[in-house]
């Protein structure tokens, strides 16, 4: 979970002060003049996901369609980020890719951050021999770099768009149950969690009514901070030729095809797939932390 | 301190043999049958029932699968991970050549990270909010945030504009040839120090910050010390140990990283023949490589806890 530290400090230091909860557009103005890096992390996601639904109208051409003229055609020539060793027109990919980046981030990380967070839940109010074991699992998957645990599970399920799917829930498993746990661990003590038990609460109603409840911006920061991550996995696997199969326009794909053999004569290839991911995961972790140092500073250096 | 340790491996020993189980199941979810893919991946599917029958025995995978784990696990703790069905040799054989090449690169790779982050982390937090600070912090930001590949990518780029460099085909080891083989590392050991310098910079930023405001620094200053006297041996000495840990925890996950740099710059570390395994799906080697991963990043999580509590003793009682 290294990768998801806090980014910009500066904002952070400024925040702390309790404030009314204003209307929702209001709140996202406050927001935006508050963390503007946030804000602007946000907007360039927003972009993302409106590139991603809009993909055909927006795409000047066919991703797949080859041509044997445009091949290696210069970016600023007939094709604004220049053709691949195919003739295909590098943008129209590139905007076709956006689809499976956030198919792949969102769904692994719901299912990976979701069923996380509830593991953790479960882990810590049941104690005892459950967290126990819940506990030496979580160790023995963070033992893993998550890229070689990726590759295993890669190896043995074979390359396909839901295999990396699965793949990310596995790797991003382990160290949202363990935040969700910490975090489930301190509310438990809390004073009304006892009054709630005090007045004989089934364990039940005290999860979902108060434990969940407080666990919901902890579960909002993890989601987004993790999806920048799992957005570099699944282009990590495509690159490496063991992740979605190559037909498919995928970021990842394109850099594996445009780096090895042709960095030399048509570095573009390399290079536009490249900016794009890291705008992304830069744009992702800007507004990641943002959202933590507003929802729940207690988890500043946590995650 | 005994007692912090006792507890400390008592929680290692059942970490290690879950990490042998779960790679175990893992290479287990292979759907339908290891053999029949191995076959019908490998020859295009020419094989004879005999052929099928062999390689199952082979593999083992003719008998229960308690069975299976405890032989497999019993020869892993002789140092025997069975034989590579693309080498047709053990698979020790294969990986004792690979594992120095992977480990020298991620040392080298920790030590110029550490060299270049720290002295960065130290000046930022001395002069906050000045020029080298928010551009060592920007640098921070994108480093984070760029994936490993596109940086090595750019590096390539770089090298091969700027001076006609290009990743050597030969690889020359480091026994035979120590200055070709560091020319030939530095590079890739560079890429992969990328993330890991904005990493360490920021938490020598933060942590010399916090030791600044310290009344012992006051003090130092107080009785006369020459200011560089008093960062060196006041405040970094102090600010070292989150750097240590860092850097420690680092070291391990850079195990990762060096299957994406070995690939590019076509190193024959583990990083390399993991991903050709997986192509040739010789499922003994991913095995192996995946779970001594594994235990090499436990074990030094392992060291740098035990090292951490016996520099500061505060660890120990937490």
């Amino acid at each position: 979970m290294s990768m998801l530290k806090s980014a910009d400090a500066t904002q952070a230091e400024t925040q702390f002060r309790l404030r009314p909860k204003p209307a929702p557009p209001a709140a996202l103005f406050r927001f935006a003049r508050r963390y503007p890096l946030g804000a602007l992390g946000g907007a360039i996601l927003l972009a993302m996901v409106l590139t991603a639904i809009f993909a055909p109208w927006i795409a000047p051409h066919d991703p797949q369609a080859t041509s044997v003229e445009r091949q290696y055609a210069r970016p600023g020539s007939a094709l604004i980020l220049g053709g691949d060793q195919l003739g295909r027109d590098v943008l129209s990919r590139l905007i076709y890719g956006t689809r499976i980046s956030l198919y792949v981030g969102l769904l692994s990380v719901g299912i990976g951050v979701t069923a996380g967070t509830l593991i953790g839940i479960l882990s810590a109010y049941a104690g005892g021999a459950v967290d126990l074991v819940v506990q030496r699992l979580v160790d023995a998957l963070m033992g893993f770099p998550p890229i070689i645990l990726a590759l295993g599970l890669m190896a043995a399920l074979g390359a396909s768009m839901n295999n990396v799917v699965i793949a990310l829930v596995v790797i991003l498993l382990p160290g949202a149950t363990r935040v969700v746990r910490a975090q489930t661990l301190s509310i438990k003590e809390l004073d009304y969690v006892l009054a709630a038990r005090a007045i004989n609460a089934s364990p039940l109603r005290i999860v979902l009514r108060h434990i969940l409840p407080n666990v919901a911006a902890t579960y909002i920061v993890l989601s987004t901070i993790t999806l920048g991550f799992a957005i570099v996995v699944e282009a990590s696997l495509s690159f490496l030729g063991v992740g979605i199969p190559p037909d498919v326009p995928t970021w990842g794909g394109m850099l594996t095809l445009g780096a090895s053999r042709y960095v030399n004569i048509a570095p573009w290839l390399a290079i536009f797939p490249g900016i794009a991911i890291t705008l992304v995961v830069f744009a992702v972790n800007l507004l990641g932390d943002s959202l933590r140092d507003v929802l729940d500073p207690r988890l500043r250096g946590g995650i | 301190m005994r007692e912090y340790a006792a507890k400390r491996i008592g929680l290692f020993i059942p970490t290690v043999l879950l990490i042998t189980v779960i790679v175990f199941v893992v290479m287990r979810l292979v759907p339908g049958d290891p053999a029949l893919a191995i076959l019908e991946g490998e020859g295009g599917g020419i094989y004879t029932q005999q052929d099928l029958a062999n390689l199952r025995a082979e593999l083992g995978t003719d008998r229960p699968i308690v069975i299976q784990y405890v032989d497999w696990i019993g020869g892993v703790i002789r140092g025997d991970f069975g034989d590579s069905i693309w080498f047709r040799s053990p698979v020790m054989g294969e990986l004792n050549r690979r594992i120095p090449v992977t480990v020298e690169l991620a040392l080298l790779s920790t030590i110029l990270a550490v060299l270049i982050a720290v002295p960065f982390g130290v000046l930022s937090a001395i002069k906050p909010n000045s020029l080298l600070d928010y551009g060592a912090r920007s640098f921070t930001l994108v480093g984070i945030a760029i994936p490993q590949f596109f940086a090595a990518i750019i590096l390539i780029l770089f090298l091969v504009k700027a001076f006609g460099w290009l990743p050597p085909l030969g690889y020359a080891r480091l026994g035979d040839d120590p200055l070709t083989n560091l020319q030939q590392m530095i590079f890739p050991a560079l890429a992969l120090a990328f993330y890991e310098m904005a990493f360490i910079a920021r938490v020598t930023r933060s942590s010399m910050m916090e030791i600044l405001q310290e009344d012992y620094m006051r003090t130092a200053r107080a009785k006369g010390l020459v200011e560089w006297i008093v960062l060196l041996r006041h405040g970094l000495k102090n600010a070292l140990l989150p750097i240590l840990t860092i850097s420690g925890w680092q070291f391990g996950r850079l195990f990762g990283g060096t299957v994406i740099i070995e690939t590019i710059f076509l190193i024959p570390g583990i990083g390399r023949i993991l991903i050709e395994s997986i192509f040739h799906r010789d499922f003994p080697m991913i095995q192996a490589i995946i779970v001594i991963v594994g235990l090499f990043i436990v074990t030094i999580n392992l060291l740098v806890d035990l090292l951490y509590g016996w520099l500061d003793p505060r660890i120990r009682y937490s």
